[in-house]
């Protein structure tokens, strides 16, 4: 078997340009085709969070040129509420589809999970091709819905049903508007099924001579993880949107209930399930949610490993506390509808393991802060947000508390607060993933190195911004602000509107921050200083390939491993470290426990 | 650098805290009778929350205070407690922490969920459809005629779509766009949608429920002070989300009983 998929793996170098830079069967060539579309997503996501957070705070300015989007949607400029949530839930599920899925797990993890198992490729490489222009694919069409008929839809990123499959009478973009959002999110599942499809033999079968399963690196472990968890949840959205498609155009009712009139007039469905969207959807989303974080998780401790110079105090307890995560993540989904008219005893039973989920969060935030204890930490753009994750995820981490239970749901259940919650965990954590990885992998992807002082500005832009923006949410939703208003007419929301101003002002500052990111990134790609093949000391097998990997990742010859993955605090005849594939024998400098 | 970015996480974990021990922003006064539960129950998982969030900051920023760019001769030390130690801790202190949260947290849900409403508790029937709430009361015969969905038309007022002419029940119905209820009165309130999916939402009654599109949900409370309040929607439904709302009035039984006769009259 190993051997079977070792040679299906093995493919000819491309020669043409279309084979190398755009079909490519390369998957580092496809992890960088990823975290450009991602990075596109982010831009665009981060430009809607702008002209939203702007009507929030001030809902009659005109935002100049909005008007140009959309035709009905901004006249003069001036967000109508529709409008409103019309940006919201592509914001959402731009940034939750394109930018969070596909940046850690799909971009980071074709590009180094091979060369991490010491691998030439993915075992399907085609199929690895697929992936990535079924989901780009995906991009395109939800792009297309803000140019089509009434707009995108303005469901939420949740789409909850009925208001998703009743057709145009629910409201602008309610027609095809949520047909275009089904089918690129259908499309999109099946781009990450190929790709977990891709993740899981390459880390069970493509490993080198001597790479046992415990000497993977912390990140390959966490993209086996995350894609086992994509084959299980995107299989269940999937056919989920089909059904919400089949319910606009083929006369089904899935989602739609007996008896329900709009305008005046009964709909002509009955029988459908308003919970069923809201079961199928959670069981997916959910876990979606740890596969946005656990590749975070990864990145994060081997970021951390190799700048404190030491391994974390246990490799096994950070791997199945990121498998209870992952199995966990499946068994809680019931607490996104605890006042959702399900059973009142259903939602005790969702909030158990709700709970109990805090505790291998808790470890993994543990071993990660007590391994710095007697490390020798080197501060630079990578390993600023890395620990920035920690501080974040902590952070978004304990409102989790609140959340699972669902006595304080019902005063806190869509309101700001979850928004706070969910932004801080799931959005700056793994946010801040991408960005430690980028900083870190950046000279291995590209060749050269990225810009330190403005990588650090970033950093500390980013940081602070972050937090001004998004712990005055959990204020807000605690004196009961709702979310999803696109103006607030309510009394009591009134007194509430400075802070919201403040938000706004803190995301526009933390915002334009990005665009130094994006300036170091592209500057970098091309005038960067070059990278030598290991510029930080590290010993995983990423850094035994040449900078840039040749296309075969190991120049033909597959690496053998001798030692587990995180060999630093040793004295060896390079320095500190030992790389994998070393054959020293090396002495350790400070006492295991 | 390392230590600039200790003392920010230290400054911001404070920051953060202050308006939480402040009350700056809280939620309003309750007005239920089991209301008082979940206060407790927030202020409890308020305490855990907000020492772990401090101890786990503020440890995070001593270590990184400690051990950056400690230069070449410095030793690596493992922490001595282990792994083992550390997972011992997580399972005894947040285990039985969060797992006590769960427990105590039973009583003030099956408060509003799992106890069933009085025998004399109040029928009120609440119907939600885009981007409105309206209320019925069954009148002296204390029954609700039945509703008509084919029959609902806003434009003659008949949001409720009866059919007075053939159902008795019907005839001494009141519909109203505004709720009144009796204070330290048990209401049952039963829930339904015309179209997609609302909630119900009063902060001060520390209530909230979805309306579910095709199902009957209710819900039961007791207001103990006489006021106005605002009723909101909390489930996206369309472009008038943010505008769908409605006042809720509890009265004296003396005013209650004026003004659902008031109600009465005009229908």
């Amino acid at each position: 078997m190993h051997d079977v998929a070792a040679h299906a793996a093995h493919h000819a170098p491309p020669t043409s340009f279309i084979r190398k830079y755009v079909f490519s069967l390369d998957h580092k060539v496809i992890g960088k085709q990823y975290y450009a579309l991602a990075l596109v997503a982010a831009l665009v996501g981060m430009a809607l969070s702008w002209f939203m957070r702007i009507h929030l705070a001030w809902t009659n300015a005109a935002i100049p040129g909005l008007q140009l989007l959309t035709k009905n949607g901004a006249p003069g400029g001036v967000m109508t509420p529709e409008y409103y949530l019309q940006l919201m839930t592509m914001h959402g599920t731009i940034m939750v589809f394109f930018v969070l899925t596909t940046a850690p797990f799909a971009a980071f993890g074709n590009f180094f999970l091979p060369i991490q198992v010491g691998a030439e490729d993915m075992p399907f490489p085609r199929f690895n091709m697929m992936s990535f222009w079924v989901t780009f694919t995906g991009f395109v069409v939800l792009m297309a819905s803000f140019f089509t008929g009434d707009g995108p839809t303005l469901g939420g990123w949740t789409q909850y049903a009925p208001l998703n499959a009743v057709g145009p009478v629910g409201g602008p973009g309610q027609g095809l508007g949520v047909i275009l959002w089904a089918a690129s999110i259908a499309l999109f599942c099946v781009g990450q099924l190929l790709g977990s499809l891709n993740f899981i033999p390459t880390t069970l079968d493509l490993r080198a001579k001597g790479m046992s399963l415990m000497r993977l690196p912390l990140s390959a472990w966490a993209w086996f993880i995350t894609s086992c968890m994509g084959l299980t949840a995107f299989a269940v959205l999937m056919p989920a949107c089909i059904l919400v498609i089949l319910d606009h155009v083929a006369g089904t009712s899935f989602f739609v209930a007996s008896n329900l009139v709009m305008n005046d007039q009964l709909l002509p469905h009955s029988g459908g399930s308003t919970l069923l969207w809201q079961h199928l959807f959670w069981f997916f989303g959910h876990p979606e949610v740890y596969i946005a974080i656990v590749p975070g998780i990864g990145i994060v401790s081997h970021i951390l490993i190799t700048n404190m110079r030491k391994p974390m105090l246990s490799h096994r307890v950070l791997i199945y506390s990121m498998g209870a995560l992952a199995v966990l993540s499946y068994m809680v989904y019931g607490h996104h509808m605890f006042v959702s008219g399900m059973n009142p005893f259903s939602s005790l039973a969702f909030s158990f393991p709700t709970l109990v989920i805090t505790i291998p969060s808790t470890i993994v935030v543990l071993i990660w802060t007590f391994s710095l204890y007697g490390s020798k930490l080197r501060i630079n753009s990578a390993s600023l947000f890395a620990l920035g994750f920690i501080s974040m995820f902590v952070s978004g981490g304990v409102s989790g508390f609140f959340l699972a239970q669902p006595s304080i749901d019902i005063m806190l259940h869509a309101t700001y607060f979850v928004v706070g919650h969910f932004h801080l965990v799931m959005g700056v954590a793994a946010m801040f993933g991408i960005f430690g990885g980028t900083y870190f992998w950046f000279p291995k992807m590209a060749g050269r190195m990225m810009d330190e002082t403005l990588g650090k500005i970033h950093f500390w832009l980013s940081f602070v911004g972050a937090y001004c923006i998004f712990m005055p949410f959990h204020y807000l939703g605690m004196a009961g602000n709702v979310r999803r208003y696109s103006t607030f007419v309510d009394d009591f929301l009134q007194p509430l509107i400075p802070v919201h101003r403040f938000i706004t002002v803190a995301a526009l500052i933390t915002g334009a921050a990005q665009l130094i990111f994006l300036y170091n990134l592209i500057h970098s790609r091309f005038w960067g200083k070059p990278a030598p093949d290991n510029p930080w000391e590290a010993t995983s097998l990423e850094w035994s390939t040449p900078t840039p990997p040749p296309w075969d990742n190991f120049g033909g010859k597959l690496p053998v491993v001798y030692h587990d993955p995180y060999q630093y605090g040793v004295q060896s005849s390079v320095g500190d470290y030992v790389m994998q594939t070393s054959p020293e024998q090396v002495k350790k400098e400070h006492d295991e426990k | 650098m390392a230590k600039f970015f200790a003392v920010t996480i230290i400054v911001i974990a404070i920051l953060s805290a202050i308006p939480i021990l402040r009350h700056t922003w809280v939620a309003p006064e309750d007005i239920s009778t089991h209301g008082a539960l979940i206060d407790e129950q927030m202020t409890e998982t308020m305490a855990e929350a907000g020492i772990s969030f401090l101890a786990a900051q503020f440890i995070l920023a001593i270590f990184i205070w400690k051990y950056s760019n400690r230069g070449p001769d410095a030793k690596i030390k493992s922490f001595p407690g282990g792994a083992k130690g550390l997972v011992i801790a997580a399972l005894l202190v947040v285990g039985v922490e969060v797992m006590a949260l769960g427990i105590f947290g039973v009583k003030a849900w099956a408060n509003v969920y799992l106890t069933p409403p009085s025998a004399d508790a109040m029928p009120i029937q609440v119907q939600a459809g885009q981007f409105a709430f309206y209320f019925r009361y069954p009148g002296p015969d204390g029954k609700f005629g039945p509703i008509h969905p084919e029959l609902i038309n806003e434009g003659s007022q008949n949001y409720y779509g009866l059919d007075p002419e053939h159902d008795p029940d019907s005839r001494d119905d009141i519909v109203t766009a505004e709720m009144a209820i009796p204070v330290n009165k048990e209401v049952h309130l039963l829930m339904h949608s015309k179209d997609v999916g609302h909630s119900f939402y009063v902060r001060e009654l520390r209530v909230q429920q979805d309306f579910v599109p095709g199902l009957d949900v209710s819900l039961h409370f007791t207001a103990t002070k006489v006021g106005k309040y605002e009723i909101v929607c909390t489930q996206l439904c369309g472009l008038g989300h943010y505008n769908m709302k409605a006042y809720l009035e509890v009265m004296s039984q003396q005013d209650f009983d004026d003004w659902i006769k008031k109600e009465a009259a005009m229908q």
